[in-house]
Order: C-alpha cells, then sequence, then structure tokens
C-alpha cells in the first residue's frame, strides 16, 4: 500500500532521513516511534509529499508519487492527522468535514453531510457539528480532526505525533477512537510516544534513530524482548 | 466675497453645484475602476509574492519596489505624457484608472502577501494533505482567513485611491479636485474658495468615511463569528443552522 524505497531527505546540510526503505501493506497498523529529531515526523510526511523527499522513491498503492501527481493520488488515498489539528478556524466543524467531500470529492451536499454526521457519531461529537473549532477542548478538536480525515474515505490515513499537544486527560478520548478506527480495515502508519497505544493495536513497531529505522518488529518483540540496546535505552527511559 | 461667512460666495456655489456633482461623478467612476484594477493586481502580485517560486517573487517585489518608491505624479505624467507623445494617447480618464490602479495594487500587493503569510503553516499542509492544488488551497482555505487581516490596511488603500484621483489634475483631469479648482480660478466663478473647498472636502469625506466605517464593522464581525458557539442566523450556504 505504501513504500518508500531508499528515501533521503536533507534540510540544508542536515540529513534527517537516511536511506529510509520502508512497506506498508494494506490494512497494517504501523507504529513509529523513537526519540525526537530522530526522522519520524519527516518519514509519515514524504508519505504524503509534505516533504519531497531529496532523492528515493515513495509508492502509494502501487503508483510513484511524484509533484505532478501527488494532489490527485493524496486527495484520493491518503488523508492526516496532525499534532496541532489544523482544522479550518473559519468554517464550522461540519463544514471543516464537508468542503474536501464537496469540492474535492464531487459529493453533493446531502451525501457530504450525511458522511459528516456519520463519522461525527463515530467519534462521539455529532452535537458540535455547529460550532467552531476554537472554542472546543484540544481533545475534542483532534477528534474532530480525525473525522476530517475519514470523511475522505481514504485508505490511508497517517497521524502525526496525534496527542502529543493534547493534556494528559485528554489523550485518552483521542486513543480510543484511534483504537475503535484500527479495527476497521484502514491503513494506519502513527507516530506516537504512547506505547499503550503501539502495544495494543500496531501489527508492527519500527523504531528509528538518526534518520534511520534500528529495528522494525511485533509489538511482543518490541516491549517484552528487545534485541537493540538503542531501543532498550529508549524503552527504558520512557516506560516507567 | 471669499470669506467662509459670505452668503453670496456660497450661493455661487450653489449655482454651479452641478459642477462639483459632475466631479465627483468622475472621482468616482475613475476610482471605482481603479479600485477594480488594483484589487486584481493586488491579488496576483500577492499571491506571486507567496508562492514559494523564486521568479514570480521576484517579479513581484520588483513592481511593489518600483511603484512604492517613485511619486504617484510622476507615475501619472509618464504614462499620460510619454504614451501621448508616443502617439499612443490613452486618454484622460483611461490614463487615471491605470495610473491610479496600478499604484494602489501595489499597496494592495503587500497587504495580501502580509495576510497570507500571517496564516500558521499547518492551514496550508492540512489543505495539501487533503488534496486542495494551490488555487483551491488558496481560494478556499488561507484566502477567507486573511481578509481579516488584509481587510483594514485594504480599506486605507481604496480610501487613499479616492482621495489620490486629485493627481489627475496634473494631466488635466475632471476629477472633483480639478474641477473645484477651475471652479475657484474661473473668471466668472472664481473667488469663492472657502466655500468651494469645504464643500469639495465634505464630498470626499462622505464617500470615504463610510467605507472605513463599513469595513472596521465586517472586520468586527468576521472576527467575533470564529468565537461564537454557533452562527445565529444563517451561514454562507444559506440553510438555517442550529442543533439537528
Amino acid at each position: 500500500m505504501i513504500k518508500l524505497e531508499n528515501v533521503c531527505k536533507n534540510f540544508g546540510d542536515l540529513q534527517v532521513l537516511k536511506n529510509v526503505n520502508l512497506e506498508v501493506k494494506e490494512g497494517e497498523k504501523l507504529v513509529i516511534i523513537g526519540p525526537s529529531g530522530s526522522g519520524k515526523s519527516t518519514t509519515v510526511r514524504c508519505m504524503n509529499f509534505l516533504e519531497e523527499p531529496t532523492s528515493g522513491h515513495v509508492y502509494i498503492d502501487g503508483k510513484e508519487l511524484t509533484a505532478k501527481n501527488r494532489t490527485r493520488i493524496i486527495r484520493e488515498s491518503v488523508s492526516m492527522v496532525f499534532q496541532q489539528f489544523n482544522l479550518y478556524p473559519h468554517m464550522t466543524v461540519l463544514k471543516n468535514l464537508t468542503i474536501a467531500p464537496m469540492k474535492l470529492h464531487h459529493k453533493s451536499k446531502r451525501e457530504a453531510e450525511e458522511l459528516a454526521y456519520h463519522y461525527l457519531d463515530v467519534v462521539g461529537l455529532r452535537d458540535k457539528a455547529h460550532v467552531y473549532p476554537t472554542t472546543l477542548s484540544g481533545g475534542q478538536q483532534q477528534r474532530i480532526a480525525i473525522a476530517r480525515a475519514l470523511c475522505a474515505e481514504s485508505k490511508i490515513i497517517l497521524f502525526d505525533e496525534p496527542t502529543s499537544a493534547l493534556d494528559p486527560e485528554t489523550i485518552k478520548e483521542v486513543l480510543d477512537v484511534m483504537i475503535k478506527l484500527a479495527k476497521e480495515n484502514i491503513t494506519m502508519v502513527v507516530v506516537t510516544h504512547e506505547m499503550g497505544f503501539a502495544r495494543q493495536v500496531a501489527d508492527r513497531v519500527v523504531f528509528m534513530a538518526d534518520g534511520q529505522i534500528i529495528e522494525e518488529g511485533t509489538p511482543e518483540h518490541f516491549f517484552i524482548n528487545p534485541s537493540n540496546d538503542r531501543v532498550k535505552q529508549f524503552l527504558g527511559k520512557i516506560i516507567r | 466675497m471669499s470669506g467662509i461667512f459670505s452668503a453670496r460666495a456660497w450661493g455661487k456655489v450653489w449655482a454651479y453645484r452641478q459642477s462639483f456633482l459632475l466631479g465627483l461623478f468622475n472621482t468616482a467612476r475613475t476610482a471605482a475602476f481603479a479600485i477594480l484594477l488594483a484589487l486584481m493586481l493586488g491579488i496576483i502580485f500577492g499571491l506571486m509574492a507567496t508562492s514559494g517560486k523564486k521568479i514570480l517573487y521576484g517579479i513581484s517585489r520588483i513592481y511593489v519596489e518600483l511603484i512604492q518608491n517613485t511619486p504617484i505624479l510622476l507615475q501619472t505624467c509618464f504614462l499620460y505624457y510619454a504614451m501621448a507623445f508616443s502617439g499612443h494617447s490613452l486618454g484622460i480618464i483611461l490614463t487615471g484608472i491605470i495610473a491610479l490602479g496600478v499604484y494602489t495594487g501595489a499597496y494592495m500587493a503587500e497587504a495580501v502577501r502580509a495576510g497570507i503569510e500571517a496564516i500558521p503553516k499547518g492551514q496550508f499542509e492540512a489543505a495539501q494533505s487533503q488534496g486542495f492544488n494551490y488555487l483551491e488551497r488558496m481560494y478556499y482555505i488561507i484566502l477567507p482567513q486573511s481578509i481579516k487581516i488584509i481587510l483594514p490596511p485594504m480599506v486605507n488603500q481604496v480610501v487613499n485611491l479616492i482621495k489620490n484621483t486629485s493627481c489627475l489634475y496634473i494631466i488635466g483631469g475632471a476629477d472633483l479636485i480639478s474641477l473645484t479648482y477651475s471652479f475657484v480660478t474661473g473668471e466668472n466663478t472664481g473667488g469663492a474658495y472657502a466655500p468651494a473647498y469645504l464643500v469639495s472636502g465634505f464630498l470626499f469625506f462622505i464617500i470615504c468615511y463610510p467605507l472605513s466605517k463599513i469595513a472596521s464593522t465586517w472586520e468586527m464581525y468576521l472576527k467575533r463569528r470564529e468565537q461564537r458557539t454557533a452562527p445565529v442566523k444563517r451561514t454562507t450556504e444559506g440553510e438555517v443552522s442550529g442543533n439537528e
């Protein structure tokens, strides 16, 4: 479904990604963990070309992503949930959810709104349809952002640290929604520091450090019996 | 007879009121077309400046800097006389529209650029990640948010443009200021300086003041809207909103 082939990314002199190779299967839940600055976010951002790789190839559903076709491919197949939610503040929640289906996926207003209400139910926020996003709490905004991503009905949803900007008490409501999603056949790539979540939903966990994938495996392998010292050190620091 | 309290002078202004109204009409007409031109140029060059393409950015900068750092009188004269002597006279009205439009467009471009740059990067990314292309992104997501930032400086520029129609005097325009000047210096009408300029100023004021007022009201409305928990009236789509 997603394939990164020898992907490198430089920001000026800084090499952020060094030859990353990664394949994600259809319906797979992949969790990327690692210390900050290790290139996790850049890796997922390469998957929808928010960052264009300096070299290497990105394939979505067998088709290579290029500067030319990216808008079409992203529109059809890839959605994203951001750390800072990035809801559109000038639109009501309902409009946030219906704008892309109406303008990009050529759905009628009625169809788009039915879809929106359906996914508002999924995230449990139907009663917020007519408010503006800034009046909501962080956790609520992120659940709306997830509903917005779902409204595109893409096969792939990328999550870039979806709970890192939230208060501790609202993290759970967002994770619960994501756990619910994980039961669907959506391909999910999640960058997170939530090890409990990784353990519970990941089919596979990838550990990155210094712009490279150091280790990958099942959650059991990672959390019960990590072989790599760097991984052990990292997990030792964040799991108490 | 030129005194501000001279009934004769006021009477003369009243008798020639048509002349003032004609000037007002010419000013308004020139300004209206020039505003349209300035808006178009402002949006195009403002978008070019924020497109991330070096060449477009460069072109936009050259336009803005050249126009902002030379006097509008010079630009007007240049356009009028240079064109006239090369045999392509544009006429006073058209020259006025182009000169004022191009001049104000440079300031509008700066307002648009600042308005776009003030929008957080995340908004661009969210729109891009949904599959909006550049123009869709600007039209649906970015510019509607920029409006409340762009609006105040833009209305200032519109007001300036209306006042700057007075520059047309230099090329023999028939705008409000030019006609006022003809009136006070005319053989038959001359002398009523104070009443004539007061009337002229009043006419400018009654156009420009409401514009500033409307703009600040609109700006307040846009700012408040996002703080509300639910839209009170109808939304832009026309449906009656409220809880389902």
